[in-house]
């Protein structure tokens, strides 16, 4: 019976844990099953519940789930260690096909923890022989709120990289200002075929998409994930239907086209 | 076959049930009500068939066995995750028309949205009979004729009518029909009540456009509504909840994992980690709730949500009728097609 139960979670064990900033922590999960950049697990601690958490990196035997300290079932979260176990169901969602990426111009920008979703995406570009047409721009609210800093340095030397901050103290050399305005500098020579991938808080969505739009980009071209309330991951609680999509079963990624009519 | 009872005969019917089944069915708590000398009818188990309210349209629906406000699924020891048991004696719950199409709704939602079906949903579907309530007459705010649920087929195993102090019974299921023919009734021809026309009627549009959506109609919610949520919790197509953890206070380390009735008026719905929150007024969450019922259920299904059973209108305490929400679209609509 119980292998027909779709809540219980099983056992994973801590095999490293990363940190990036104060509040955020790359937990490297035991995990041998089929899995997807984008897709997510529930994350179980018991005493506080569940929250879905993306998956931010996937190797033979584990899954990458970047955490931010933020709600009651994360700070718990913080309180594990390498060694210890956490409770986990999933992956859930359709995730990215990062297939579809690989041929022609391609633009992956990411805000935030919205980075996670898409790093294995990232990471499959600036592994092909010629990454001068992949690029990449991604922001953060300051140089203290970067992750995968490692990886960063990674994609600036593979990949055409942009890396800019919301805001920094003063003396900071790098890039400063939203990562909307940085596409229309792109050097694109064809952006009506171009693809495009955004993720990230909902305003930085929405201000990037009518950037894309500006620069050229068509709807059918540019993919989206959405960070919604998925209690179950099953589409039976409801939390995270807009319309008549259920984000953790149809999404959380979905084509523009698709997406443009979606309202919350 | 059908048959017509006594009381005592009916009762000697759910007496012989009793053995087999646990009952759930409609039950008057007195002064339970919202006002002063004001009754409540809600779902409860009984023990006798005096108890079974067949008269009034029950306030709260008829999925509140299947669909618990708070049922534990898990418990947590300090080594293991369990599931929770579940009493295994089959069920029999009495509904009307308007309950027994929702019920088709609900498996929808927990059987077949998605891949995985909701264990904990399933065993307690597997233990559920349906008894059927005939409708002698329309309630308040009723409007079944118009979303077309006020007639259903023969999923029930058996229905019961009460006419001037009798029971009608139509009891299309052999075992069910073996219980009454030895409670000594009459044997005759019973077809269960239905009613053809409501006071209130509704009219859907066929196609809803994006554009319904920003309409000023829902500002006057945002106002008007307190978001309490009772709305949702008396539907009986309503199925959303959310996970909860409770710890015991003697023992951190063991606790069990619950699910609990989820409203889409009440705050904290949308939130996600960080604070954000997607729908904060209650006219957008009117008009989640709303399109919901009218619209979106029926684009991904293929079939309305909302079954017209109008306990919506009957428990809010602002007096919001949900039936003229949906006219008022279905004008606002009209007005869009036509400019």
């Amino acid at each position: 019976m119980s292998g027909m139960n779709p809540y219980l979670p099983f056992s994973s064990k801590i095999l490293k844990v990363i940190r990036h900033t104060e509040k955020e922590y790359t937990f490297r999960m035991e995990f041998t099953g089929e899995v997807k950049p984008g897709q997510f697990f529930e994350v179980s601690i018991p005493k506080y519940g569940e929250a879905p958490i993306s998956v931010s990196g996937i190797g033979n035997n584990f899954v990458d789930l970047t955490i931010r300290r933020v709600g009651r079932v994360t700070n718990e979260v913080f309180e594990h260690y390498e060694g210890d176990f956490l409770l986990l169901r999933g992956p859930y969602g359709n995730g990215f096909d990062t297939d579809l990426y690989g041929k022609g111009e391609t633009v992956v920008i990411a805000g935030g923890t919205g980075v996670s979703p898409v790093r294995g995406v990232i990471q499959a570009l600036s592994e092909m022989p010629n990454a001068s047409d992949k690029h990449v721009i991604v922001g953060f609210r300051s140089p203290d709120d970067m992750l995968f800093r490692d990886d960063l340095k990674t994609w600036d030397e593979k990949l055409q990289l942009t890396l800019t901050v919301d805001g920094a103290p003063e003396g900071y050399e790098g890039n400063v200002g939203l990562v909307t305005k940085y596409i229309e500098g792109l050097p694109l020579k064809d952006p009506a075929s171009a693809k495009a991938i955004v993720v990230g808080p909902p305003p930085m969505m929405k201000f990037t998409i009518i950037e894309l739009k500006k620069k050229g980009f068509t709807d059918s071209n540019i993919t989206v994930s959405y960070e919604r309330k998925m209690c179950c991951g099953l589409g039976k609680c409801g939390h995270c239907r807009i319309n008549d999509h259920y984000i953790c079963l149809d999404g959380p990624v979905f084509n523009y086209e698709e997406a443009k009519d979606f309202v919350d | 076959m059908g048959y017509v009872l006594d009381t005592d005969g009916f009762a000697k019917v759910i007496g012989n049930l009793l053995d087999d089944y646990r009952i759930f069915a409609p039950v008057r708590k007195k002064g339970a009500g919202r006002f002063t000398d004001v009754d409540c009818v809600i779902y409860d188990e009984i023990k006798d068939a005096s108890e079974i309210e067949l008269e009034a349209k029950s306030d709260y629906s008829s999925k509140e066995f299947l669909t618990p406000l708070s049922e534990t699924i898990l418990y947590f020891t300090e080594e293991e995750v369990k599931e929770a048991d579940l009493d295994q004696k089959p069920v029999l719950i009495f509904g009307r028309s308007c309950d027994l199409h929702a019920l088709k709704r609900i498996d929808q939602i927990y059987l077949a949205n998605g891949p995985a079906e909701d264990s904990f949903y399933k065993r307690r579907r597997g233990l559920v009979k349906c008894v059927l309530i005939g409708c002698g007459h329309s309630y308040d705010n009723c409007f079944c004729v118009s979303m077309d649920s006020n007639k259903c087929g023969d999923d029930y195993v058996f229905s019961v009518d009460l006419i001037d102090g009798k029971i009608h019974a139509d009891v299309p299921d052999e075992e069910f029909d073996r219980i009454f023919s030895a409670a000594g009734g009459a044997v005759q021809d019973v077809t269960p009540r239905f009613v053809t026309e409501n006071d209130v009627k509704v009219e859907i549009p066929d196609a809803i456009p994006n554009s319904i959506i920003t309409n000023e109609l829902w500002n006057e919610y945002t106002t008007r509504c307190i978001n309490c949520g009772r709305c949702n919790f008396v539907c009986p197509t309503c199925t959303c909840y959310t996970m909860q953890d409770v710890f015991y206070s003697d023992n951190g380390k063991v606790g069990e994992r619950r699910r609990v009735g989820a409203s889409c008026m009440v705050d904290r719905y949308t939130d996600v980690a960080g604070g954000g929150q997607y729908r904060k007024t209650n006219g957008e969450r009117m008009r989640f709730k709303v399109l919901h019922k009218i619209s979106d259920f029926k684009k991904r299904f293929g079939y309305q949500m909302c079954v017209g059973c109008g306990r919506c209108d009957d428990i809010c305490p602002e007096y919001i009728s949900f039936s003229n929400i949906i006219n008022k679209v279905n004008d606002a609509v009209k007005k869009e097609v036509k400019s």
